[in-house]
């Protein structure tokens, strides 16, 4: 199946001379979460802008859906709805007027059946009457996503859904976002929490100084990099582990002291205590233990640092 | 052309003129009647008639293009401004629809509201004097399209203005003056000829003086003059907003 949206060498300099975005290439599947990681300025959010049309692409190109995002800007720009960073609301209005102007705004009927469902979704139905302004936060963010929704997008870009807010409002988010792709909308959101990458993305890619360093599927990042180190000190060295041991994937330090054993956090069972039982059974007495993790976070600041 | 997303716009602007109608129409109302206190009584007394027209009759087309402009400008100006101002553009920047219908609906609103306020000015002025309206499907038309064009170049003011201060100056600075400049409340055939002549360069006096000619049937200048100078004010302001259109100068970077 064709991706639902084509990026294809992609720049941006600003007429500050800023160079937003470089080279970006990168095919996002229908139905898909992407989260986009990367410091602050890294760029995600002039991708995000030039896919909306809030910002002219100095090179490159996009499309939505088959549709160029410049050439046929009114079928790309059908397709998407966009949750900006900042809260900007019309505070003055209610929320059922505000979201019956986006849908109206992009050319579509009126339909408050729909639009009722979208606020129930996000809890916001009771609130429908209410000015914007005597929202607390979370409400307002939530109003955004409905306003994004009001015209049955296919795709959500939801730019740092969660930048700034507390954990209950974060996992509030991430419930929304997950109802989102039930019902078969492609998401590409922009983080800095690696956290809410690993929580919710299908894949992860990572930008840094405008260029995408790569794009991987969420668990095999995590498999290749998520995994812990259990280091093992013995009372005293051994020249060798015993036979049976050796099909653990263990590593024997050179001081015959210290044994290194890998197991994937993610795993049901991580296999520690199947291993010191068998170093119990055949005698090796341990002195102490340690534990030491590869995350999401050392990868990224690892390919940040090697790729810059 | 997306007609729903143009009126989605259009109803949303006008929706907020309705919701504060005390404001929308009340003000101007007093203003001029204060107008009329002060320079049709006060003033009045002393002129008299201007070209055989009573001086307080005489000034009301004026004071209706006055108020026309000042508001044409700073509602159509506003509107695009504070979403510009509070972020909510956005919204606007990111729909499927061209800069042109963008435009359509914020100056169609825009220009209705002053063609409202411009005939609740005419009613509240047949309280205070006798006043003839000799051609009104002409004065109306002139009306509207003198809203359009001022509103148009309202949103322009709106898209160009960086801060509030740059938002108020053309307003104050210039129409302003060129409105009372313009005849407004005087003939300028009362001037010095040097003067007269001066005043001819102005062109809001052919605004103003083509919509009084719709209420008694005599103006400073030919008609024909009037409506050739709203043509090419309409004019500019659209090849200014194609331009706009075209390079999205100062909404997308």
């Amino acid at each position: 199946m064709r991706p639902i949206i084509e990026v294809r060498d992609l720049s941006k300099t600003y007429a500050s001379g800023t160079h937003a975005l470089s080279g970006v290439t990168l095919d996002i599947a229908e139905g898909e979460i992407l989260a986009l990681l990367g410091p602050n300025g890294a760029g995600k959010t002039t991708f995000i802008s030039i896919t909306c049309g809030l910002v002219t692409p100095t090179g490159g190109s996009v499309s939505v859906g088959g549709h160029d995002i410049i050439r046929d800007y009114r079928a790309a720009r059908s397709l998407i709805g966009l949750v900006p960073q900042e809260i900007t609301l019309e505070f003055f209005e209610t929320v059922m007027n505000t979201v019956r102007f986006s849908r109206g705004l992009f050319g579509n009927a009126p339909d408050d059946a729909y639009l009722e469902t979208v606020l129930r979704a996000l809890a916001l139905w009771d609130k429908r009457d209410a000015k914007l302004r005597e929202l607390s936060g979370g409400m307002k963010r939530r109003v955004l996503i409905a306003k994004a929704l009001a015209h049955g997008p296919r795709i959500l870009f939801l730019d740092e859904p969660t930048a700034g807010v507390d954990v209950n409002l974060r996992r509030e988010m991430w419930e929304v976002v997950r109802g989102l792709k039930k019902q078969g909308v492609t998401i590409i959101l922009t983080t800095h929490y690696l956290e809410e990458a690993e929580e919710m993305a299908d894949r992860v890619g990572i930008i840094d100084k405008g260029r995408l360093l790569l794009v991987r599927d969420k668990t095999e990042l995590m498999h290749e990099f998520g995994q812990k180190i259990l280091t093992v000190e013995l009372t005293d060295p051994v020249a060798a582990l015993p036979a049976p041991l050796a099909g653990l994937g263990l590593d024997l330090g050179a001081d015959g002291r210290t044994v290194r054993f890998r197991y994937d956090t993610h795993a049901d069972r991580s296999g520690i205590a199947r291993l010191l039982a068998e170093f119990a059974g055949h005698g090796l007495a341990v002195r102490d233990l340690s534990t030491e993790q590869t995350s999401l976070e050392e990868v990224f600041l690892r390919l940040v640092r090697d790729m810059a | 052309m997306n007609a729903r997303s143009i009126l989605t716009i259009f109803n949303f602007e006008m929706a907020r003129f309705w919701r504060t109608p005390w404001e929308s129409l009340a003000a101007p109302v007093v203003s001029t009647v204060l107008y009329f206190v002060v320079f049709g009584a006060a003033i009045g007394s002393r002129i008299q008639s201007v070209e055989e027209i009573s001086y307080g009759a005489f000034i009301v087309p004026g004071l209706i293009i006055l108020t026309v402009l000042q508001q044409s400008l700073s509602n159509a100006a506003n509107a695009i401004f504070m979403r510009k101002f509070v972020g909510t553009i956005y919204e606007i920047l990111c729909a499927p629809v061209s800069f042109l219908e963008v435009v359509a609906g914020f100056v169609g609103a825009a220009a209705l509201k002053s063609v409202i306020i411009a005939i609740v000015i005419y009613l509240t002025a047949l309280f205070f004097v006798d006043l003839p309206l000799a051609h009104p499907v002409l004065a109306l038309l002139l009306l509207i399209l003198t809203s359009f064009g001022f509103a148009l170049w309202g949103f322009l003011i709106g898209i160009w203005a960086k801060d509030w201060q740059q938002l108020q100056f053309i307003p104050m600075m210039v129409i302003t003056p060129l409105v009372f400049l313009g005849g407004a409340f005087y003939s300028t055939s009362m001037l010095p000829p040097f003067w007269t002549a001066v005043a001819k360069l102005n062109p809001v006096l052919y605004l103003v003086s083509g919509f009084r000619w719709t209420f008694f049937g005599q103006a400073d200048v030919p008609l024909a003059a009037s409506v050739l100078a709203l043509a090419i004010f309409l004019a500019l302001g659209f090849l200014a907003v194609w331009a706009i259109f075209r390079t999205g100068w100062r909404l997308r970077a």
